[in-house]
C-alpha cells in the first residue's frame, strides 16, 4: 500500500506511537548506574500547533486537565512558543514516574482528538549528579525512539557523551539506530 | 485507535489515477503501432532508454545545477536545517540534503528520485520574500514531493512522449537524407516512405497527447503535495499566504530570468512564466493559484471542525 500511496500521492500523516514513553523510569535506574546522569525532574512535550476551532477547543481543554493534574501531584507546568512555532509545555516533577504520566496525558489528549500527527517529540532532562554534564533524552513520537541530546555552549554537542548513553541504555529502551535522526533541538526548554 | 482527522482525498487520487491509466494505454498503443510498422526499433528503443536512465539517476545533479544550487551544511544555514529536521521529525521521513540557490526569483524546488538521495533547494528570493512560518510552509510542500517521489513518477510518466518527439525528429532527418539517397529501385522507396510518414504521424499523436496528460498529471501531484503539506504543518493557510505572496511576485519579476527558469517548471513551488505568457489551464504544469488556494480553504475547513 506504501507503494501506490506513493504513486497516487496521498502520503498520510504518521500517528504518532506513544508505548514506548513508559519504559522510561527502569531504563533512568540503568543510565544513573551506568552514566552517573540522574533524571533533572524536568521534562516537556512538542507539538505543532493546528490552526482552527478543533485544535483551539482541544488546547484549551488540555490546559485544564493538565492544570487539574498537575495540582493534584504537585509538579509545575509552563507553556512557551518557540521561534519556529513550536509549543513545549513543560512539566516539572521530582518524580520520573509521575512526570511520564503527566507527558502520556498530554500526547493522549492530543492524539484521541486527531491531532496524533501534531506531535514532534518530547524531552526528558537527564544530567550528572555534582551538575556538571547535562543530557537530554528526546522520544521521536513517529519512530517510537529514543536518542540522547546533550547540547553545550555555541550550539555544539557532546557526541562522546550522546555515544556513551547509547551504549549504556543498550536493550533497555529502544534507542534510534539511525544517527542522522539525532537532529539538535538548540534551545529546549528543559533543564 | 488513532485516528486523522484528514479523510484522503478519493477524488484527487482517482483523477490522478484515471490519468496515469490514459497514459499507460497511450504508450502500449503506441509500442504496438511502433513494432507493427517499424521492424527494427531496437536502436531508438536503446537510446531512449538511455535518456530515461540519464535522466533518472542524475536528475538530483541536473536539477540543482541547473539552478546553480549549492548544498549547504547546518553550520552554514543554521534555520533551514532546523526546520527541515523539525518536518522530517514530524513526518517520519529520512532527512533530504539542503541547498540554496542564489536566485532573486523566489521559488522552492525539491529533485532526487527517492528520498533518499533527495535535495531541497529554496532560492535566496523565497528566504528573503517569505515569513519563518511561510517558509516552512513551503518546504512542507517539497518534502511531500520527496514523500511522493515525484521526480521519479514525472521522469518516467514523461519519457516516451519524449521518445516519441525523439521520433518524429529522427525520422525528419532521416527522411531528408533518404531523399537524396537514390540507387534503390522506386518500389522499395515508397513503401519506407509511407512507413515514415505513418511512424512521424504516431509519434506526433503520441507526443501531443502525452503532453497534455503529463501536464494533467503534474497538475494533480501539485495538489497532493499542497495537501499533504498543509496537513503536515496544520496550517493550510500559511501554505496558501505563501504561495499568494510568490505568486503575485512572479508576474514582477524581469523576463530573462523567467526563461531562463522556465525547463524546470515541473519541479517547482510555483512555476516560472514571463508574464502576459497566458497558456490555456490544458498546458500548464501548475494549477492555478484560485485551484490550490480553493483546496488549501477546504483543508483548513477539516481542520475547523470541532473534536
Amino acid at each position: 500500500m506504501k507503494f501506490l500511496d506513493a504513486l497516487l500521492g496521498r502520503s498520510k500523516p504518521k500517528q504518532a506511537n506513544l508505548d514506548a514513553l513508559f519504559a522510561l523510569p527502569g531504563a533512568a535506574i540503568t543510565l544513573e548506574a551506568g552514566a552517573g546522569l540522574r533524571p533533572t525532574g524536568q521534562a516537556a512535550v512538542c507539538f505543532k500547533p493546528a490552526s482552527g476551532q478543533g485544535f483551539a477547543t482541544t488546547s484549551s481543554e488540555l490546559t485544564e486537565l493538565l492544570a487539574m493534574a498537575v495540582k493534584e501531584a504537585g509538579s509545575t507546568l509552563g507553556v512557551e512558543e518557540d521561534k519556529y512555532g513550536y509549543r513545549w509545555v513543560v512539566l516539572g516533577d521530582p518524580d520520573l514516574e509521575d512526570l511520564v504520566t503527566s507527558v502520556h496525558l498530554v500526547n493522549s489528549t492530543l492524539e484521541e482528538r486527531g491531532f496524533g500527527p501534531q506531535l514532534l517529540c518530547s524531552v526528558f532532562g537527564f544530567g550528572a549528579a555534582d551538575g556538571g554534564e547535562r543530557c537530554l533524552l528526546v522520544y521521536l513520537y513517529k519512530r517510537g525512539t529514543f536518542y540522547p541530546f546533550a547540547p553545550r555552549p555555541g550550539e555544539r554537542r557532546d557526541n562522546e557523551l550522546e555515544l556513551r548513553v547509547r551504549a549504556t541504555l543498550g536493550s533497555d529502551l529502544p534507542v534510534e539506530p539511525d544517527l542522522t535522526r539525532w537532529f539538535a533541538l538548540w534551545g529546549v526548554p528543559v533543564a | 485507535m488513532a485516528r486523522s482527522r484528514f479523510p484522503t482525498d478519493v477524488g484527487l487520487s482517482s483523477r490522478m489515477l484515471f490519468t496515469m491509466f490514459l497514459l499507460g494505454l497511450l504508450y502500449v498503443v503506441f509500442v504496438a503501432v511502433l513494432i507493427v510498422v517499424v521492424k527494427n526499433v531496437v536502436l531508438v528503443v536503446l537510446i531512449a532508454l538511455g535518456f530515461l536512465f540519464f535522466q533518472y539517476f542524475f536528475s538530483d545533479r541536473i536539477a540543482l545545477f541547473a539552478m546553480r544550487g549549492q548544498v549547504v551544511t547546518p553550520q552554514q544555514a543554521p534555520e533551514l536545517h532546523e526546520m527541515v529536521d523539525r518536518l522530517c521529525a514530524l513526518a517520519d521521513m529520512p532527512k533530504p540534503r539542503v541547498a540554496i540557490a542564489e536566485s532573486d526569483i523566489p521559488n522552492a524546488f525539491a529533485t532526487g528520485r527517492n528520498p533518499k538521495v533527495a535535495v531541497v533547494c529554496a532560492t535566496t528570493g523565497i528566504m528573503r520574500k517569505l515569513s519563518k512560518p511561510e517558509l516552512e510552509a513551503v518546504l512542507a510542500h517539497e518534502l511531500s514531493h520527496v514523500a511522493h517521489r515525484d521526480v521519479a513518477v514525472m521522469t518516467i510518466a514523461s519519457f516516451l512522449g519524449l521518445l516519441a518527439g525523439f521520433v518524429v525528429r529522427m525520422a525528419i532527418y532521416g527522411g531528408m537524407y533518404g531523399g537524396f539517397g537514390g540507387g534503390r529501385d522506386d518500389d522499395d522507396d515508397r513503401s519506407t516512405g509511407a512507413v515514415i510518414l505513418l511512424v512521424v504521424l504516431a509519434s506526433a499523436i503520441v507526443y501531443g497527447l502525452s503532453f497534455l496528460l503529463t501536464r494533467a498529471l503534474s497538475r494533480y501531484r501539485e495538489l497532493s503535495a499542497d495537501r499533504s503539506g498543509a496537513i503536515l504543518i496544520g496550517r493550510p493557510s500559511l501554505l496558501a499566504s505563501a504561495l499568494t505572496k510568490v505568486s503575485g511576485d512572479m508576474a514582477r519579476i524581469p523576463t530573462r530570468d523567467l526563461r531562463a527558469a522556465e525547463p524546470l517548471n515541473a519541479f517547482f513551488f510555483a512555476p516560472a512564466l514571463a508574464p502576459g505568457f497566458s497558456l490555456s489551464s490544458l498546458f500548464a504544469t501548475h494549477p492555478s493559484l484560485e485551484r490550490r488556494l480553493e483546496q488549501l480553504a477546504r483543508i483548513e475547513g477539516e481542520l475547523g471542525r470541532r473534536a
